[in-house]
């Protein structure tokens, strides 16, 4: 493996589900608190992200709550960013910079592409494309390489509960 | 995007475990996904050289990883990049090892801890 060259880009990382959804529930369940709070992280956005601009992703109750309990006091925002495209239920390109800790925060921000495809068996496919260039620690957080320090799944652990809620409209019972 | 969508349907159904684990059953396949997971977004010819097996080879198993979607394409300019998805992966742990299991299974480590403990082994 040591002698493996870096030719790749591993700055890059693409999830893909496919879900038994409408786009636009997907896009919903993507965009606005109220879906986003049931799943993954939980928290959600400060406004839906259906337009282009600043955003913030707020910490829910029960995260503020975990962390309390593991003795980590959560910050108020999440993640900030702006959204760049919002091109309802088909694409949404966000620019996106953890804040909830200063090491994951001077990494600075990273792209986040939601793409959104309908396929013609009533199945949606979403594809997840994250620019990780300069942020070799956010890289391993959403990557999942965390989950053991109590740090959730990363994206696929995000979007298998994604997956779950919209087919099952139960939440999965994993928490992190 | 259009192009990939046509590419990857219907070959891929959702729910489809089973090609997931077929896909995983052979150990060309298994170390194709291991050099992207080293090092991710490759090309054809990328992946070729890691492995002794022609290009025709390397792309009919690329093939059955993309099938299974555990390999996402993405075109670069001029190029196809490969990509490891591990999402199919994450959604046979969560629906076969969920939190209950998880626990059962540690209960059962710590019954095996504790009799051994007793009897000293």
């Amino acid at each position: 493996m040591s002698t493996m060259t870096s030719t790749g880009t591993k700055t890059t990382q693409v999830f893909r589900v496919y879900i038994k959804a409408s786009p636009q529930a997907v896009w919903d369940a993507i965009t606005k608190r109220e879906w986003t709070e049931r799943y993954g992280y939980g928290g959600g956005p400060d406004h839906d992200l259906d337009k282009t601009g600043p955003y913030r992703l707020l910490t829910s109750e029960k995260m503020k709550a975990d962390s309390i309990a593991i003795g980590y006091t959560p910050p108020e925002v999440a993640v900030d960013g702006e959204v760049l495209e919002a091109d309802e239920p088909h694409k949404l390109v966000l620019t996106w910079r953890m804040v909830m800790d200063d090491n994951l925060a001077s990494e600075g921000f990273t792209r986040l592409t939601y793409e959104i495809d309908e396929l013609p068996i009533g199945v949606t496919k979403l594809t997840v494309v994250h620019e990780l260039e300069g942020a070799p620690q956010l890289a391993l957080l959403v990557a999942g390489e965390w989950e053991a320090k109590g740090a959730g799944g990363g994206w696929s652990w995000v979007l298998s509960g994604l997956k779950t809620l919209l087919e099952t409209g139960n939440e999965m019972t994993h928490s992190f | 995007m259009t192009c990939d969508l046509l590419v990857t349907y219907p070959e891929v159904v959702a729910d489809d475990d089973d090609r997931v684990f077929k896909a995983l059953a052979d150990p060309t396949r298994r170390s194709l996904l291991d050099r992207l997971f080293v090092d991710d977004g490759l090309t054809l010819t990328q992946l070729e050289s890691v492995l002794e097996m022609t290009r025709f080879g390397v792309m009919k198993h690329l093939r059955v990883l993309e099938d299974a979607g555990l390999v996402v394409t993405r075109r670069s300019g001029r190029e196809k990049l490969h990509f490891l998805n591990p999402v199919p992966i994450r959604l046979v742990h969560d629906r076969w090892i969920d939190k209950y299991t998880e626990r059962r299974v540690s209960a059962l480590v710590d019954l095996k801890l504790q009799l051994e403990k007793e009897t000293g082994a």
